[in-house]
């Protein structure tokens, strides 16, 4: 019986900060790092408030979608249909405002509408018994054609918006810009709440393994429809704040979003498989993209060329991890 | 028969990480003998099986096929050596048919790019006759789980074989259709192939079979002559032990004479099981036992609401339970652990705390959030009672061996208080010392008042564990034996459905169809 008693590895009552050398995230942070130290030499512009300012502009917005995908993810799901969503939420916000409803009434009426297509969402997978895939794929073809059917295949122009409602995208709070502030409170209060509220342990245990997680007493239909629900509503609050920001809606805005979405939280180091994965993983992912895509633009890196890049990134990220896990597990 | 060696396993071991499944094992195989390989359950016949048929590779020793050292590679490779294996758990694709599932791996091995439909399930046919009068153009997935063996067997007759594993081939066979695959073997022998034959059945191995080998803990122990030898030796090989000291102290030679805990009264759901009626008495632990495939999951399912029982009732301390969902179940007090350990009872990479506290976390919770504090303790105290080996609740189940695996997934029962424990196989594919440290604690359960029921497979386990056993057949409780009367051929003998008036002993309810 010996061979039971294991090597303790390491102990996990350690402060976090101890602990950050064995993490994933450090990798990634290290990774961020090193490519903005070396862009800084590369191009003068790189190290400035402005470019910095810009980039975690440019993430912000879709780092609240990342955050509902992320925990999808952790539950065994995923949706394809963000991009879709948070168009539809943008669209449906706008027309409503352009027929003379208060911007903010507005704003809700698409962030509820952006739950329901969850709820519909979660009805094909936990009653109908689809999978995530499918029915996000559908849903995706679908809220697109919504859009277009909502706008008439016209871009929406939204320049009467009141100012306080533009301050939302556009405004400032001592000198740091609104959009970067309400992702960093998404970010903490939703990193905070997966580790310790018992509602997102449920979403551990429902990805983990679904059975077990029923033979425990999970309701994990339950768990996994809200979770639906959680995504496309954060997809939702996502497509209002873009209405604020660029003061217009357009149908075809978000197309091939969901992507950059999915390849974020599996940088991040969420599964697909289920059971693992974390916000602050997340978020580095989708900084790590954000970082690439402003140093392309930088080097002046034809457009051509960008999205292969960023797809070799996203292989070689992924692989690195894979390896790394299966040299653990032997 | 002559006596030249076809397969020659020379001191071969595996380990699975720190678990050695199979240390410096010998085997010997002769044409055109039917070999019976026997061990208890865990001894390490499986494993040597998959080693064989290329599922898994040996950590060490080597293997000769006809004389010349061979690298098994995969169960491809297998195939082209002339060696197949009957799976013990069926293998089989379900939304195809039953003659496309027989040839799909003589299709494999075929040149030609195109399929003739016509002449495959004309030969399956053919084939199948042999065995059965089944259809060879059903799914496999609608076909009943005797017929599924059958057509596994069915399979590895396609194969042009030297060497032929059969894997308990009778677990969920009928009698008549065993007595068939019997014929098959003798036949297949006749014609100069080797068998391997697995079975926890004496009565096979003696009418069946030339030689015996016994394998004990992963170790090799004898191979003897089926002539020069009887059953009891072989158990006693098997065992290697006295049975009696592996087993906890019972309740009471006299019976059980405690308080019903769990009553349940003519529980059926319609299709799985029906009429099901007994007692769980304060202090006793209560087996089931039955073939694989009679219901006894099932049953134990529909107690806990696992699946929607449609007639009956169930009782719990003489309080009528309604119970809709699992969760209810688990909130009275009723819990269940699964037998597939790994498949519906761990989460694997989950913290060894983590897996503890996923009954009770409305418990460890205030306000929303979870105590870690709290869970912690949890889990370091039923760790500690149970004896968990481990480097701390932090590590995740998987550096835990099979053995730890189970006493997490109980410990994760008990943080809830249970007042009834349904265990179906606790204790399978664990070590022995694992194994009645397991008993042991179930026992000071029963002692201490918590309803204990326990479904096995494994007779010995049910003779040794058990106060009394009911014996499952057909979805019906086909009898009960307790005391003196609790022997394995009574067992069996409900549970097969041989005869069951001449057990007049046992309090035979005589529902089985």
């Amino acid at each position: 019986m010996a061979v039971d008693i294991l090597p303790v590895a390491h102990d996990a009552r350690r402060p976090a900060w101890k602990r950050i050398g064995t993490m994933r995230e450090a990798g990634l942070i290290a990774i961020i790092l090193s490519l903005c130290v070396i862009m800084s030499f590369a191009s003068p512009h790189f190290l400035t408030l402005g470019n910095f300012r810009a980039m975690l502009m440019s993430f912000s917005v879709e780092g609240i979608v990342v955050v509902g995908m992320t925990i999808l993810l952790i539950v065994g799901g995923i949706d394809l249909s963000v991009g879709s969503v948070v168009c539809f939420s943008m669209v449906l916000s706008g027309s409503l405002f352009l027929m003379g409803v208060d911007p903010w009434t507005a704003s809700l009426v698409g962030i509820a509408a952006s739950a329901a297509i969850g709820c519909i969402m979660g009805f094909f997978v936990t009653v109908v018994g689809l999978n995530h895939f499918i029915t996000s794929l559908a849903a995706m073809v679908i809220v697109r054609g919504l859009c277009l059917v909502i706008t008439k295949g016209t871009p929406l122009s939204l320049f009467t918006l009141p100012p306080a409602f533009k301050a939302v995208g556009q405004g400032t709070f001592f000198g740091v810009p609104y959009v970067i502030v309400i992702f960093i409170a998404v970010v903490a209060v939703f990193d905070f709440l997966l580790r310790r509220a018992t509602a997102f342990r449920k979403v551990f245990y429902t990805g983990s393994n679904e059975k077990a997680a029923l033979y425990s007493g999970i309701k994990t239909k339950d768990v996994k429809f809200w979770v639906t629900v959680l995504c496309t509503t954060l997809s939702g609050v996502a497509g209002t704040i873009y209405m604020a920001r660029f003061g217009a809606a357009t149908p075809t805005f978000g197309v091939g979003m969901e992507l950059n979405i999915i390849a974020a939280a599996v940088i991040g180091g969420a599964s697909l498989n289920g059971g693992s994965g974390t916000i602050l993983g997340a978020i580095l992912g989708i900084a790590l993209l954000s970082v690439v895509t402003s140093s392309l633009i930088l080097l002046d890196v034809s457009v051509y060329w960008q999205d292969m890049i960023k797809g070799c990134i996203l292989l070689a990220a992924v692989s690195i991890d894979h390896m790394l896990h299966k040299r653990k597990a032997a | 028969m002559t006596s030249e060696t076809v397969l020659d396993i020379r001191n071969v071991s595996k380990h699975f990480g720190a678990v050695k499944a199979l240390t410096a094992v010998n085997f010997r195989l002769e044409r055109g003998e039917v070999h019976a390989l026997c061990g208890e359950n865990g001894a390490g016949k499986s494993t040597l099986m998959n080693v064989i048929a290329g599922v898994l590779q040996p950590s060490e020793g080597e293997i000769l096929v006809e004389g010349a050292p061979v690298r098994i590679a995969s169960p491809a490779v297998a195939q082209s050596l002339g060696i197949g294996l009957v799976h013990q758990e069926i293998a089989l694709c379900p939304d195809a048919t039953i003659a496309e599932n027989m040839f799909m791996a003589a299709t494999n091995r075929r040149r030609s790019v195109l399929m003739n439909y016509r002449k495959l399930e004309r030969d399956a046919q053919i084939l199948m006759n042999r065995l059965a009068p089944i259809d060879v153009r059903q799914k496999v997935g609608d076909l009943s789980i005797s017929s599924q063996q059958l057509v596994e067997i069915a399979k590895a007759l396609t194969l042009d074989c030297r060497v032929l594993i059969f894997d308990e081939p009778t677990a969920a066979l009928t009698e008549t259709e065993a007595q068939v695959l019997f014929g098959i073997i003798r036949d297949l022998k006749a014609r100069g192939i080797s068998i391997i034959y697995i079975s926890h059945r004496m009565a096979e191995v003696f009418s069946l079979c030339d030689r015996v080998t016994v394998f004990r803990d992963g170790r090799y122990v004898a191979t003897e002559t089926v002539a020069d030898i009887t059953p009891d030796d072989v158990v006693r090989l098997m065992v290697g032990r006295e049975i009696d000291q592996l087993y906890p102290e019972k309740h009471g030679q006299s019976g059980c004479v405690g308080e019903p805990i769990l009553s349940v009264k003519k529980l059926g759901d319609g299709a799985r099981f029906r009429d099901v009626s007994f007692e769980l008495r304060h202090g006793e632990i209560l087996g089931v036992g039955g073939l694989i495939g009679s219901g006894r999951t099932e049953i134990a399912e529909g107690i806990c609401a696992l699946r929607a029982a449609t007639q009956g009732e169930i009782r719990l301390h003489d309080k009528v339970l309604r119970l809709r969902r699992y969760s209810d179940a688990a909130k009275a007090g009723v819990v269940y652990l699964s037998e597939d350990r790994k498949g519906s009872g761990i989460f694997l990479e989950m913290s060894i705390a983590q897996n503890i506290a996923a009954l009770d976390l409305k418990a460890l919770t205030s306000f929303g959030l979870l105590n870690f504090r709290k869970e912690r303790s949890l889990a370091e105290e039923l760790a500690r009672r149970l004896g968990v080996r481990m480097g701390g609740v932090d590590m995740p189940v998987s550096s835990l061996s099979g053995g730890n695996q189970q006493k997490v997934s109980i410990a994760k029962q008990l943080a809830v208080n249970p007042k009834v424990i349904l265990l179906d196989e606790p204790t399978r594919g664990i070590d022995v010392g694992a194994k009645s440290e397991i008993h042991r604690l179930l026992r000071d359960l029963a002692r201490a008042g918590i309803g204990i029921l326990v479904i096995s497979s494994e007779l010995p386990e049910l003779i040794g564990l058990c106060d009394r056993v009911l014996v499952v057949r057909e979805g019906g409780i086909a009898g009960e034996v307790s005391g003196d009367e609790m022997t394995e051929e009574a067992i069996m003998r409900l549970a097969s459905g041989i005869d069951p008036e001449a057990n007049t002993n046992s309090k035979a309810s005589g529902h089985a169809a």
